[in-house]
């Protein structure tokens, strides 16, 4: 079970070049069946989440959730698939065409790139950069510009407050969520990810970096902008922040791409914080599974049990609070490096 | 011509086109997000030249954060038409393309005329701990010297935009 | 072998196509309305109630004042990432450097909240 998906990867490349094609494009075929995997977990996972959201939510404030269409409403979300994909498409006349029609692109391609660089298992990895951490960083932080775009073009005063708020909650907590991460990378000393999880086969990182674990938790909600940090498209005051005149399918790419960054900054938690991965028994691929959906269904949790975040406390936390603790941090995690050398320790 | 030439071609006409719609456009608005497009455009052409590093900088700083404050700063002055907000008189007009012109014909005097080295070793394989070593061994003073510039960038733009908030 | 930036490149390709793919899908099967939806219904939705005023107006200083101490930063975070990576190699000396150069950048991080460059009017 194990290197089950390696093994199909690897006899489908030796029976591509047995067919006479040369390596460059077999590589190229299998990318291509790797991103269509790709694109089958983002479906198949937001369709997943999306239950589960209703669910978690039902259970914890004591109602049922959705339980008419199929067993345990489990194909209540695909009924609204469906509902998203046959609506009539609306674009009001006042709006900016073309950059209202670009930003669900964007925001999704964006959201789907970070996949690239995600260790799904031992060796599953599309791309194992040199870079890799930073690549994440990076890639996550331009979708601040498809919100920018969204609430802009949409020419609605709710879309435009609910994206500048947004935006400038998302950069506010960029920085924290960036800083978190290099104390993991200071004790790696590898912005590798496969290595970031070689190196935690011993002990997991949370063990070292348990402050770092919580900014990094508490920043990635922000960034998220799911509550108690949805301050942004906050329903009683902004209907639904920049989304609000999408409708259909745009709007399904919406949400499609906050699902699927929910999934790669989980999955990025798990992999720097709870060793990736590695785990025994079970086959890798399904650890960093079970250890993702463990991260969302906390990040559920929290969402469902406190209140929303008055929008100064939201900004000033992150400035600060999380910004000097992600900080001290760093050279805590410095000092702390060198007392272990010392004592030889490591 | 290869497929790589083929590439650079592409990517350098998306990006060169991006920053001659900054210019052109009429609404500011756009010219940002065309601006945003040419950062990304010049992001590729650093992958394609496989320095990573600078290319995910490119990303980070200028498509991330300085395209968001400058549009912070557009939406901070915004008063008028959007559609009129990135007027060109025709008198700038000729003397900008002028000056552009120039540039151009200074720029490529220069790399015509630079004959230039060709390393025959191998890309490096960990740039960044080459970087990090370089940055704070033999390049200590201008790292240092990069904390401060931005400390006092911070610090003159706090003071304008305070200043601009008194008038308000 | 793909080198790692050109399979980026193919899979920024093959991701721009999918968002493509999904409106093409739904195009395909959503109802097209014969008769042009009237001026109504292609309105702002503010709630039912009319818009007021123009929506692309002045926003206040605060965002711009947050913009600018993310990108300071922002450009510190690149700094520190090849510093990181390179922690235990490049010993105590450059360890006090970065001490150093985050000293001078929390001045701006003192001097911005002193301020109330951080403060949500």
């Amino acid at each position: 079970m194990e290197s089950l998906f390696l093994d199909i990867a690897q006899t489908l490349t030796g029976w591509l070049q047995s067919l006479g094609l040369s390596a460059v494009w077999a590589d190229f075929i299998l990318l291509i069946i790797q991103f269509a995997c790709v694109a089958g977990i983002v479906t198949i996972n937001v369709i997943i989440l999306i239950w589960l959201e209703r669910k978690v939510s039902g259970f914890i404030q004591l109602r049922l959730g959705p339980n008419r269409l199929g067993p345990w409403g489990a194909f209540q979300t695909i009924a609204d698939a469906i509902k998203l994909l046959t609506k009539e498409d609306i674009i009001p006349t006042r709006t900016d065409k073309w950059i209202f029609r670009t930003a669900p692109l964007f925001f999704i391609t964006v959201a789907m790139m970070l996949y690239l660089v995600i260790p799904m298992g031992d060796g599953m990895q599309i791309v194992d950069l040199n870079i890799g951490v930073f690549y994440f960083i990076s890639l996550a932080s331009l979708s601040t510009i498809a919100l920018l775009m969204a609430g802009w073009s949409s020419n609605n005063k709710w879309s435009l407050l609910g994206a500048m708020r947004s935006v400038a909650q998302m950069i506010s907590y960029e920085i924290p969520l960036t800083f978190s991460l290099l104390g993991v990378i200071m004790i790696a000393g590898s912005l590798r990810l496969s290595d970031i999880v070689a190196a935690q086969s011993n002990i997991w990182f949370i063990v070292f970096q348990p402050v770092a674990f919580i900014t990094y938790f508490i920043a990635a909600t922000a960034e998220l902008n799911r509550g108690p940090f949805d301050m942004p498209e906050a329903e009683q005051e902004l209907t639904a922040g920049a989304y609000t005149e999408y409708t259909g399918m745009r709007w399904a790419l919406f949400f499609l791409a906050e699902y699927t960054n929910l999934v790669a900054v989980s999955a990025m938690a798990s992999t720097m914080f709870l060793g990736g991965w590695q785990g025994p028994w079970l086959p890798s691929w399904l650890w960093i599974i079970i250890k993702t959906y463990i991260i969302m269904f906390v990040f559920m949790w929290i969402k469902w049990t406190f209140p929303r975040i008055r929008m100064d406390h939201l900004m000033s936390f992150s400035w600060k609070v999380l910004l000097p603790v992600s900080l001290a941090n760093i050279v805590v995690t410095g000092v702390g490096i060198y007392v272990f050398k010392w004592m030889g320790w490591c | 011509m290869n497929l790589s030439d083929l590439v650079f071609i592409v990517t350098a006409l998306i990006t060169v086109t991006a920053a001659v719609g900054v210019v052109g456009f009429k609404n500011i608005v756009h010219s940002a997000l065309s601006l945003v497009l040419s950062f990304l455009g010049v992001a590729a052409l650093y992958f394609q030249l496989q320095a990573g590093f600078l290319g995910l900088v490119q990303i980070l700083v200028y498509a991330g954060a300085v395209s968001v404050l400058i549009i912070f700063a557009i939406m901070l002055v915004m008063d008028k038409d959007p559609d009129e907000s990135n007027r060109s008189h025709a008198k700038q007009k000729y003397w900008g393309g002028l000056i552009a012109l120039l540039v151009t014909l200074g720029l490529g005097a220069a790399i015509g005329s630079t004959i230039w080295p060709q390393s025959s070793g191998s890309l490096p394989e960990d740039s960044v701990g080459a970087l990090a070593t370089l940055l704070l061994g033999d390049y200590v003073v201008a790292f240092e010297v990069a904390a401060l510039l931005l400390l006092v960038a911070v610090v003159g733009a706090i003071i304008l935009a305070k200043g601009a908030g008194e008038h308000d | 072998m793909l080198s790692d930036y050109s399979t980026i490149g193919i899979f920024l390709m093959l991701t721009l196509a999918f968002p493509l793919a999904a409106m093409g899908m739904a195009w395909a099967v959503r109802p097209k309305p014969k008769c042009k939806p009237d001026d109504e219904k292609l309105l702002p939705y503010e709630c039912g109630v009319d818009t007021i005023g123009r929506t692309w107006s002045r926003f206040k200083v605060n965002y711009f004042l947050y913009a600018l101490v993310f990108l300071a930063f922002d450009v510190e975070t690149i700094f520190l990432f090849p510093w990181a990576v390179k922690f235990s190699q490049l010993g105590l000396f450059a360890f006090v450097e970065m001490l150093l150069f985050i000293g001078i950048l929390l001045i701006g991080l003192w001097y911005a909240w002193k301020e109330g460059a951080l403060e949500w009017h």
